[in-house]
């Protein structure tokens, strides 16, 4: 990745504002648990207890001050979710790439397993092997990037066919250039694009499913603090303390908002740039 | 009475058009002419010279990015540039056609070529009544060299062939009967044969019919037969306007003359000479002429102020302080392999060599290729040149038939074939744009060759790439950029040093000059021809004639998968024998 790539994508002024949000909340996650005024399981307060003095957003369900629970919350969902994507373009990626130079049988097995897992619905996926397996958090970093391998598949196979039938590709077969070198020097850097602004989707949708399994009791176990995982247990409070339940609920939104415009940007950018060339 | 009669027949006014980027940058600047009725006007220029910019502006639009800032364009009496929406809408179509580049993309493919032009009669609302309306397309399609009948009114634009695409398009064009006709190279991705008859049938059409037409082309001798007037433009400018004959005769402005000399003759084998440097991009115009930097006349006077068009003769008016008085000269040149006195075996064999897809396009083809000589592959769409090339490079999927290279038996898929065999054998693409890897360097292409077959690295392959830019005419600094701040021009060029590099034998070069200005191709084919001194074996694949005269040795003739007629260029060129390549000839736009 040059730096010219990375600095004409950040002449898009959307790129810009997506990645100072992303880096808010990621500045959050990091440094919060640094500047929790509490524990996050030191129970400080009254059972749903409303805002006052130094807890600005009052007590949760167990009496936990929220701000420390929200400060320390962060880091879990952000590492899986980073994780869970990166896994998946890394893997869909090469396989869709693999598919896309092949175009014969290898081709069809891998688009193939890719439509059937498409087929199934992403979360059900998930609570299916969440469930069998147990909650270990390696394990719902796996089931979840394996959740998103199939979509990276379809997009980087895609995107490299039509990059497979240009000439240049075809020049390198011709010179002999090894299949590893053909895909990951000729191919990948021009289809770098479109996957960097899925992995940005990917984030967004990441951090949604794992608040999601949190919140249906298959993600992160208590009393860890966790956001997905503070929604779920401060429901039965939602009229009496709202902000148990808001304040995580805004930084997820904050952080999807953040990295889906984010990959916006880049992928606004790089589509002038394909409008000059011929 | 005369001024009156003239005043009507007067069917295109333009004065002072003027069309301008995003800050006050011209693409097209103080361009003022007429045409009367039944006139046809040649447009020519390479690209970036404003032709297109020009020919868009006629029906009042720009470009995105681009503004028509000032200027008049009256059509039939009518001020053009002033109307606006539905006006605006009724006068593109019904006073002035459109004829676009590329037929395949230009029609929708969704609809019936019987929807199209009843469509476009319906959103003219001419007030035709159902039978009228019938007869107007019947007549338009008969005119236009279609069949008429009611199958041929049902079938979609992908079921007609590309010279069938384009006549529909001069259909649609000419069923509104407008006053004016543009078109912008409506035939060069067609045949040449198909290129003839769709420009005999344009012709016959604007003369019988009274239509004016203005026709954007970058080829001379192309217009040549077609024209009544041409109009040169270079650099958002017109540098020379003259009726056809003053022009092909007596060409003034330096660049005009240089367009004609690096134009490839079918009729005779001539040096070609390309306008050395390039043309300004708009906004990076130099002070006075514009083409005072590529210009041999050049003068200090040059640089002062800009010159306007002068008449030099009734209908004959150049923007040059020094223009030429003579016919051009053309130097005749000599072929480089001597084919005749040649006994070395042969480089490279194909014998019975048959290519399928979903239908046989190649069918028992054998040739014979010495070492030395450019043999050229001549053909038209469909013809399987480009199969046969691609099997001896080895790209070729479905490929049957023995290859013999240097006596050895030589794999027909590269990936079968040695490394020490596959370096010798090097393909050149016709497409320069997507040739080289729009993410690496020039010199990142251009060392990865060098590593792989000769395990050279670091400062050694500098060397040799630099040494490479040079041969090809191309600075070092090149090596640093990206392929899209290169021209189509410079771009083959790195696929040609590519090429090189690899120590090639045997080049083979796809039609690698077809996108390319005629001046660009000049350099390239000059570049070609240095190769071959040096000893390499060229089998050049072409459509155009002219080139084949230019730089091949020898000559084959491909119909359809099959070898209608090979030999030596001139005998082939000068006495054909098959009946086929006796109308490629014909078909073949000259000079001469």
């Amino acid at each position: 990745m040059s730096k010219t790539r990375i600095s004409r994508w950040l002449a898009e002024p959307q790129t810009r504002k997506g990645a100072l949000i992303t880096l808010l909340v990621i500045a959050v996650a990091l440094f919060g648990p640094l500047l929790a005024p509490h524990g996050s399981t030191d129970m400080v307060g009254p059972v749903y207890g409303a805002p006052t003095g130094w807890a600005l957003l009052g007590y949760d369900f167990l009496g936990h001050d929220v701000l420390s629970r929200l400060l320390s919350g962060g880091l879990s969902v952000l590492w899986m979710s980073v994780a869970a994507a990166s896994i998946a373009l890394a893997v869909g990626s090469t396989l869709g790439l693999l598919a896309g130079l092949s175009r014969r049988r290898l081709d069809q097995l891998i688009t193939w397993l890719a439509d059937v897992s498409l087929a199934f619905p992403d979360l059900i996926l998930v609570l299916l092997i969440v469930s069998m397996l147990g909650r270990a958090p390696w394990l719902i970093v796996l089931t979840v990037s394996i959740a998103f391998i199939p979509g990276v598949i379809r997009l980087a196979r895609a995107s490299a066919v039509a990059v497979a039938g240009q000439e240049f590709v075809e020049a390198a077969q011709m010179m002999g250039y090894s299949r590893r070198r053909i895909l990951f020097k000729e191919i990948l850097p021009n289809i770098l694009t479109p996957l960097l602004v899925h992995f940005g989707n990917m984030l967004t949708w990441g951090v949604g499913m794992l608040s999601g399994l949190s919140f249906l009791g298959y993600g992160v176990a208590p009393p860890t603090a966790d956001w997905g995982l503070m929604i779920n247990e401060n429901q039965a409070g939602l009229l009496v303390q709202p902000w148990a339940v808001l304040a995580p609920a805004v930084l997820i939104g904050v952080f999807a908002y953040g990295t889906n415009i984010l990959a916006e940007g880049i992928g606004r950018s790089s589509a002038r740039l394909g409008e000059k060339q011929p | 009475m005369n001024a009156i009669a003239q005043m009507t027949t007067t069917v295109l006014q333009v004065s002072g058009l003027r069309v301008e980027l995003a800050g006050q940058v011209d693409v097209l600047s103080g361009v003022s002419f007429s045409l009367e009725a039944g006139e046809i006007l040649g447009l020519v220029g390479e690209s970036g010279s404003g032709k297109t910019t020009l020919a868009t502006a006629l029906l009042a639009h720009a470009r995105r990015g681009a503004q028509i800032v000032g200027g008049q364009v009256h059509v039939a009496g009518q001020a053009l540039l002033g109307l606006e929406g539905e006006a605006l809408r009724r006068a593109r179509g019904s006073l002035i056609g459109y004829v676009a580049q590329d037929p395949a993309t230009a029609l929708n493919p969704a609809l019936r070529i019987g929807s199209l032009l009843d469509e476009t009669l319906a959103v003219h609302q001419l007030r035709l009544d159902k039978a009228a309306q019938r007869q107007r397309i019947i007549e338009t399609l008969r005119d236009v060299g279609l069949p008429d009948d009611p199958q041929f009114l049902r079938r979609f634009p992908h079921q007609l062939s590309g010279g069938q695409q384009q006549r529909v398009m001069l259909a649609l064009a000419f069923v509104l009967q407008p006053r004016l006709i543009v078109l912008d190279e409506p035939t060069t991705a067609l045949d040449v044969t198909t290129q003839a008859h769709i420009l005999a049938t344009l012709r016959r059409l604007c003369k019988s019919q009274g239509v004016a037409a203005v026709y954007v082309s970058h080829d001379l001798a192309v217009i040549k037969d077609l024209v009544d007037r041409v109009m040169v433009m270079y650099a958002g400018r017109i540098v020379e306007t003259a009726t056809r004959d003053a022009l092909f005769s007596r060409p003034s402005h330096p660049y005009t003359r240089g367009l004609l000399a690096a134009i490839p003759d079918v009729a005779g084998r001539r040096e070609l000479r390309a306008i050395g440097g390039h043309a300004p991009a708009p906004g990076q115009r130099p002070q006075g002429c514009g083409f005072g930097p590529r210009c041999e006349r050049f003068r200090a006077g040059c640089s002062q102020q800009e010159p306007l068009l002068q008449p030099l003769s009734p209908g004959h008016e150049v923007a040059c302080l020094a223009p030429h008085g003579q016919p051009l000269q053309r130097i005749a040149l000599a072929p480089i392999a001597a084919v005749d006195a040649r006994t070395d075996k042969a480089l490279l064999e194909i014998s019975g060599l048959n290519v399928a897809y979903d239908r046989q396009v190649l069918f028992d083809v054998s040739l014979q290729l010495l070492p030395g000589e450019c043999l050229a592959l001549v053909g038209e769409s469909g013809s399987g040149k480009t199969s046969l090339a691609r099997a001896v490079a080895g790209l070729g999927e479905n490929a049957e038939g023995e290859l013999r290279y240097a006596g050895q038996p030589l794999p027909l898929q590269a990936r079968q074939r040695e490394a020490g065999l596959r370096h010798q054998i090097q393909y050149i693409f016709q497409n320069p744009y997507r040739a080289l890897n729009p993410r690496q360097t020039v010199y990142q292409t251009l060392s990865a060759p060098l590593e792989h077959f000769f395990a050279v690295k670091g400062s050694a392959a500098r060397e040799r790439v630099e040494a490479v830019l040079k041969r090809v005419s191309l600075p070092a600094s090149v090596g640093e950029l990206y392929p899209h701040s290169l021209s189509g021009g410079e771009r083959q060029r790195v696929a040609i040093a590519r090429a090189l590099l690899c120590e090639p034998k045997l080049l083979i070069c796809d039609e690698i000059t077809s996108a390319l200005d005629v001046s660009v191709q000049a350099s390239i084919l000059d570049l070609l021809r240095q190769l071959q001194r040096d000893g390499l074996t060229l089998l050049f694949v072409t459509h155009d004639l002219g080139v084949v005269r230019a730089i091949a040795d020898r000559v084959l003739v491909l119909k359809v998968g099959r070898v209608v007629e090979q030999g030596a260029v001139d005998s082939v060129l000068d006495q054909p024998q098959a009946a086929y390549t006796q109308t490629l000839l014909e078909h073949s736009p000259s000079l001469g």
